[in-house]
């Protein structure tokens, strides 16, 4: 289809690259093709990666910035249970009544805080502003293969958001049950206010968001298969591309098992089928469903929801890899087998599910299956983890933002990964399955270890995106104050969930047993809501240095990778001439011999003879 | 396919031999098999667990079935039709096949009012799961099928513009293959309900 136009099929002659002065012309006309967009195609439909990937990352901020703002909601609301909420009424109105949250209210925050973190802001944010921006960059290709389907990914999670958005203001509020909203109480309006229109929207957001996920990933999958420049192997890509691929692989064979679910869940809700429902009385009436199956859902649920937490995970990975051996001014240890550990996680990501469900009263041979899976995971994690910390060993490391945040993310990784053995195991998981251990658990392994890989992508990639920098200063400043407060927020969590604290309630005052953790719960508030604030000194710092950072030069972390061969801001088309062929592998810092302590991808081995090992020459 | 997409694809060094719209052509129908396979798996766990109306499968989805791998013949004839450069079969070859999906639509349809005249419903108070899975089934089954009539009249569009021939196999190519998987994924749905209904 590519050649419609009798003046393409010319064009497309042109692209042997052995005539570079045709290359050239062809992309002056390109440029200035591009001058005369209208700025509404330019920067709002636009089809370039690097503005959709922009668009994605200040969505994706958005975003955060109201998911946060929820769970300081429900924060106020576990610390401090007895109190007056009577100041909060100018912001929540109705739900704020004689002085106390609506119960079913503190439901909503926490199901949209969920919904929001997981999806909007590790999913679309992560990998939708990083794979957007890094893999045509990082692979060597001018744009995606269908810079219009990458347009739409965008406009579909846009709309989704606005969606979602909407269902907040709801007059009987929006879905409330839970992330993983669960059937029978998601599919019953009458069950619950949330599981009103609050809940149909929740659906239709979700099925446009992963029309739009799946766009992306296609894209994302044929980039990298498909339009890789000259010399670039797949054994010569750097990790981050590596983990963008399998997290988009992921997300094409998972996202559409979620969008069954939905499907049949919206049939369930609004057409009387009986998929997940069956011999319920509600408020003293029986229900005429019969035959259907609350488990069914829980398995396909999961079979999404488990591969979702590797494709929150993924992307940060790769990152942390690429920004640990940039700033260690060392090779990444074991290239190979970080690759092979993502594939390892990637394939087991979608054998593990029903760990999420021991206490479904499944068979405990399936469960000890399950569990015997779930525990190999922890082979490859193992696997990156000591390449990571083999990587930083005896390095000559440069204490950028960035890499602070790479090895933040390392350490909640290996303090939240711990304790997924402990709840891999069935019967351990039994006995914590409901209480704040599971909580603790993942909102350090992935809630924030991807955030933090989120950020350490912000700051090592803003002088790319921007052609500035991020200011140093206020980076140290909100590094510190985000590990600290992510550590006092879910360590002692940890210790209130082993105590047996159940989590998803609203209160637990009515319990004495319980009370003697109410300090605890107070000062995880104060310490969540504290490091929520933190933040605003990350946004300040993004939007400040947007308009008023320091300028970039063209490659300010001495890196090896493609996009730090582009202009400093690129334009359409990424390279203003042909783009450059790739000779090694992206890891080669500090190599015996070499002039410098780093050698970009594109050098060819015949310009460094004084460091080539016996085996590296423009023959291979 | 789009004009913009057009611009952006025109220089391009594909480092593998396939184009990139074939690469996404398949790996959306890998994701749409998810779904089907998310379906099949959840029928079979379900009927498992019982309570599961039996029912004759309607037999109007043997001659459905018979229609779409007729229609894969035929924009297999469209497709070799092009690579001998005979135009006219091309179209040919394209409206046969346009014709035969819709006649497999309507005969889904009938299909469901035979299921409702034998009151199999999908919803309401006297559905079970295995007749709602039915029609889930078929239903998500014929929206592909849509999608695949809008594919093959833009390649007939282009095909009137002469953008289809020995050397632009690549929409044709495009649409036989996504054709294929349609008849390829309901003969695996209608195998699969003889086995399992």
């Amino acid at each position: 289809m590519a050649a419609n136009l009798p003046t393409q099929a010319q064009v497309q002659g042109g692209i042997g690259v052995t005539e570079p002065h045709t290359t050239h012309d062809e992309h002056a006309l390109h440029d200035d093709h591009h001058h005369d967009q209208h700025w509404l195609f330019k920067y709002v439909f636009s089809t370039d990666h690097k503005v959709i990937a922009k668009q994605f990352l200040i969505t994706g901020i958005f975003w955060a910035i109201l998911g946060g703002t929820l769970s300081s909601l429900f924060r106020l609301q576990l610390g401090w249970p007895e109190s007056t909420m009577e100041w909060l009424t100018p912001v929540l109105g109705k739900w704020v009544e004689a002085g106390k949250l609506n119960p079913e209210f503190y439901l909503a925050l926490v199901t949209m805080h969920g919904t929001i973190m997981v999806f909007f802001v590790l999913t679309a944010g992560l990998s939708g502003t990083f794979s957007n921006f890094l893999i045509p960059l990082q692979v060597g290709a001018r744009d995606m293969a269908s810079g219009f389907m990458n347009m739409l990914s965008y406009w579909f999670f846009f709309i989704s958001g606005l969606i979602m958005f909407i269902s907040i203001f709801l007059e009987t509020g929006p879905a409330a049950a839970g992330w993983t909203i669960y059937p029978p109480l998601s599919a019953l309006p009458q069950a619950i206010p949330g599981s009103g229109l609050g809940m149909t929207l929740w659906l239709v957001s979700m099925a446009l968001f992963i029309v739009s996920q799946l766009l992306g990933g296609v894209n994302y999958i044929t980039t990298v298969i498909n339009l890789r420049t000259r010399g670039m192997s797949m054994s010569k890509l750097p990790l981050t591309i590596w983990a963008f691929f399998l997290t988009a692989v992921l997300g094409l064979l998972s996202f559409p098992v979620l969008f069954s679910a939905a499907l049949l869940l919206i049939f369930d809700r609004s057409f009387g089928t009986s998929f997940f429902l069956s011999d319920i009385y509600i408020a003293g009436q029986a229900l005429p469903n019969v035959g259907g199956s609350p488990i069914l859902f829980q398995h396909l649920f999961w079979f999404l929801g488990h591969p979702e937490v590797y494709i929150v995970i993924m992307p940060a990975m790769g990152m942390v890899s690429e920004i640990l051996a940039t700033n260690a001014r060392k090779p990444i240890f074991g290239y190979r087998a970080m690759i092979g550990s993502l594939l390892g996680i990637s394939l087991l990501s979608f054998v593990v599910w029903a760990h999420h469900m021991f206490i479904t009263g499944m068979n405990p041979f399936l469960g000890s299956v399950f569990m015997f899976l779930t525990l190999i995971i922890a082979v490859p994690s193992a696997v990156k983890t000591f390449n990571w910390l083999a990587t930083l060993w005896r390095g000559n490391i440069r204490f950028t933002t960035a890499m602070l945040f790479s090895i933040g993310f390392v350490s909640l990784f290996i303090s939240g990964g711990l304790t997924g053995i402990i709840l891999g195991n069935a019967a351990l998981d039994i006995q914590m399955h409901n209480t704040y251990f599971v909580v603790a658990h993942f909102h350090l392994v992935m809630g924030s270890s991807a955030f933090f890989g989120l950020f350490a992508g912000v700051y090592h990639w803003f002088p790319k995106m921007f052609g500035r920098m991020m200011d140093e200063k206020l980076g140290y400043i909100h590094f510190w104050l985000t590990f600290i407060g992510v550590y006092l927020v879910f360590l002692p969590m940890h210790y209130v969930g082993i105590a047996g604290f159940p989590r998803r309630y609203y209160a637990w005052t009515g319990f004495d047993m319980f009370s003697q953790f109410a300090d605890l719960n107070k000062f995880i508030s104060i310490a969540a809501i504290l490091a929520f604030f933190a933040q605003f000194v990350f946004v300040f710092n993004f939007f400040y240095s947007i308009f008023r950072g320091r300028r970039a030069t063209e490659n300010p972390w001495r890196s090896t990778t493609l996009e730090w061969t582009t202009p400093i801001v690129p334009g359409h088309g990424n390279w203003p001439g042909e783009i450059p062929a790739v000779y090694r592998w992206p890891y080669d810092y500090s190599k015996p011999g070499a002039e410098e302590d780093f050698i970009p991808q594109n050098v060819p081995y015949s310009k460094t003879t004084s460091s080539n090992l016996p085996y590296e020459n423009e023959n291979e | 396919m789009h004009s913009s997409e057009l611009e952006v694809l025109k220089d391009r060094e594909p480092a593998l031999g396939t184009h990139p719209l074939r690469v996404l052509l398949w790996l959306m129908m890998i994701s749409s098999t998810m779904i089907f396979a998310a379906y099949t798996s959840a029928y079979i766990v379900r009927r498992e667990e019982g309570n599961w109306l039996e029912f004759a499968l309607p037999g109007g989805l043997l001659y459905t079935s018979i229609i779409i791998l007729i229609s894969s013949a035929s924009i297999q004839w469209a497709y070799f039709a092009a690579k001998k450069d005979e135009l006219r079969q091309v179209q040919t070859g394209i409206v046969i096949t346009f014709v035969l999906g819709l006649a497999f639509l309507v005969g889904q349809w009938n299909v469901w009012g035979e299921l409702v005249r034998n009151k199999i419903h999908f919803g309401g108070v006297d559905a079970n799961p295995s007749g709602s899975f039915l029609y889930v089934l078929m239903g998500v089954h014929a929206f592909h099928l849509v999608t695949g009539l809008i594919f093959l009249l833009r390649v007939l569009r282009k095909s009137f513009n002469y953008q289809v021939h020995s050397r632009q196999m690549l929409s044709i190519g495009n649409v036989t293959i996504y054709w294929h998987f349609l008849g390829g994924l309901w003969l695996y749905l209608y195998l699969f309900l003889l086995l399992n209904h």
